[in-house]
């Protein structure tokens, strides 16, 4: 049997709208799937059915419902993301688990290298270091030099979307879960990011996408998963 | 293991203000709509508020004006005795100390040695008569500093670290603007180094931009210091730009506690589904 880094069992999640009448929406019923290290799950599937809430449930960005989200901790062993403490939810969004949303959010006034970077200060690790590594992902990604100290917030959609899926990869986690990390990218990057994924799968990461790139990122997953 | 790193703890944290009536208890509260008691008169400020912070973590705490969030900060500054409750400190996985149980003399140089605090309003938190140099001094004295030199010599420190020209050492706060007002506020609050610093709504009323420019310092300050901070606004965008967990208060309750984009993203209680649907 192989080992599970990540095993949904029975996820539910439903809002409570409580300003529309108190009328609950259900987006996520009974899914259950799992990841192993190093490998590449995408689920696919139609806008609105759900998928990106269950990123935000792994993640706990949404709280779920029902079910259970077991994870394969280096820190704390295997537990229980539904109902883990904020504490470790917080421990492990630094050093074990990161998200790439599909828009990037950013402080205007801090400068691309820094925004970048930010994951590794979280982890404690020294400014210059940190930094260096910074450099290499930007040329990695195709940042030119010259933008390297403005904002973010005056880059292209495409140029954004490369600096969030960098901020995701930098820390190098365990499972790393991205929400439509091609859709805003013109060939040649979608290319660069798989060739991102594919190193980050090498090196152990299990990666969870959500996408409806099915030639372009479906073609290098391990497995598919159409949610309907 | 990560969370036994506390170094505070509130628990079951009470004040009210008023004669109290059997039917406070019915009469008041989030689900009831107010604080106030409309029997007797009594003002529920903060009912058996609970919450924990980690060394170097900030917390903050939203809510409406008068849900009860200044009362629990002015409590923990311990400036406020509380009806009932505890808070406990412990610095450095020490022994947890019960803060509600010191006397006056304990209670003020705790707070002068331990704790900082910065208001919305700079005369709260200065003294409107002394030059930045003497507000600066005040807050090392009661510290128990006693050499001049010193004293002078942090607090040039700190007026560089919170960005103020060192130059106008001597300069009365009322020849200051308001932003640099809440700069010299948070220069005089980490005077002594304290464990917690603790924010009351600091850049509500100072324009956007030297609001951003107060949050970014504050920010640094965080990443330099790893200070622990528990910040009340009640503006959202505050609290996500700073706070990774977030309390919300109503009627002197805490209504939700979770992590700040959990409670921006999939906020449960409908008093905070009704505040985050209200953010510009």
């Amino acid at each position: 049997m192989t080992h599970h880094l990540l095993e949904v069992c029975n996820l539910h999640k439903s809002f409570t709208l409580h300003l529309i009448d108190g009328r609950v929406i259900t987006p996520v019923r009974d899914v259950s799937l799992s990841v192993a290290a190093g490998e590449h799950l995408l689920i696919y599937g139609r806008s609105g059915m759900g998928k990106t809430s269950i990123l935000k449930c792994i993640y706990r960005t949404y709280l779920p419902t029902a079910g259970h989200i077991w994870f394969d901790s280096q820190q704390f062993g295997r537990i229980d993301l539904s109902r883990a403490a904020e504490s470790v939810i917080l421990s492990l969004r630094e050093r074990e688990i990161g998200f790439c949303s599909q828009f990037l959010r950013v402080l205007p006034r801090v400068s691309a290298l820094d925004t970048l970077c930010e994951p590794l200060y979280r982890q404690g690790m020294d400014r210059a270091a940190a930094q260096a590594i910074g450099r290499e992902w930007l040329q990695r990604l195709g940042i030119s030099p010259a933008l390297w100290q403005a904002s973010p917030l005056t880059f292209s959609g495409g140029e954004q979307q490369r600096i969030n899926l960098g901020r995701a990869f930098i820390a190098r986690p365990r499972l790393l879960l991205l929400d439509e990390p091609t859709a805003s990218l013109d060939e040649a990057t979608k290319q660069v990011v798989i060739e991102m994924i594919r190193a980050a799968q090498a090196e152990g990461t299990a990666i969870i996408s959500v996408s409806h790139d099915l030639a372009g990122l479906g073609a290098h997953a391990n497995r598919q998963w159409t949610f309907q | 293991m990560i969370g036994d790193d506390w170094i505070l703890r509130v628990e079951q944290l009470s004040k009210h203000f008023g004669p109290t009536c059997p039917d406070c208890h019915r009469l008041t509260g989030p689900d009831a709509g107010r604080s106030r008691c409309p029997r007797c008169g009594t003002v529920w400020a903060c009912v058996e508020a609970n919450l924990q912070l980690s060394a170097g973590e900030v917390l903050g705490i939203v809510g409406e004006s008068g849900s009860g969030k200044s009362t629990l900060l002015q409590m923990i500054y311990l400036a406020l005795p509380p009806d009932s409750g505890h808070i406990w400190y412990r610095d450095n996985g020490g022994p947890p100390r019960d803060l509600t149980t010191l006397d006056r003399y304990e209670a003020r140089l705790f707070r002068n040695t331990q704790l900082g605090i910065v208001y919305q309003r700079p005369e709260l938190g200065l003294n409107m008569r002394f030059s930045v140099g003497g507000n600066v001094a005040e807050k090392l004295l009661l510290a128990e500093w006693r050499h001049f030199g010193r004293i002078r010599a942090r607090t040039a420190e700190l007026m560089i670290k919170t960005e103020l020209p060192p130059e106008r050492i001597d300069d009365e706060p009322p020849t200051f603007s308001g932003g640099m007002l809440q700069r010299v506020q948070i220069a005089k609050a980490l005077a002594s180094r304290p464990a917690l610093l603790l924010l009351d709504e600091i850049t509500s009323g100072l324009d956007v931009s030297v609001q951003a420019r107060v949050l970014d310092l504050l920010r640094r300050i965080q990443w330099e210091d790893r200070i622990t901070m528990l910040l009340v606004s009640h503006d959202l965008g505050v609290v996500r730009q700073l706070a990774r967990r977030t309390i919300v208060m109503k009627n002197g309750h805490i209504v939700e506690a979770g992590l700040t984009d959990q409670i921006l993203e999939d906020p449960q209680h409908p008093y905070t589904q009704l505040l985050v649907s209200s953010a510009l």
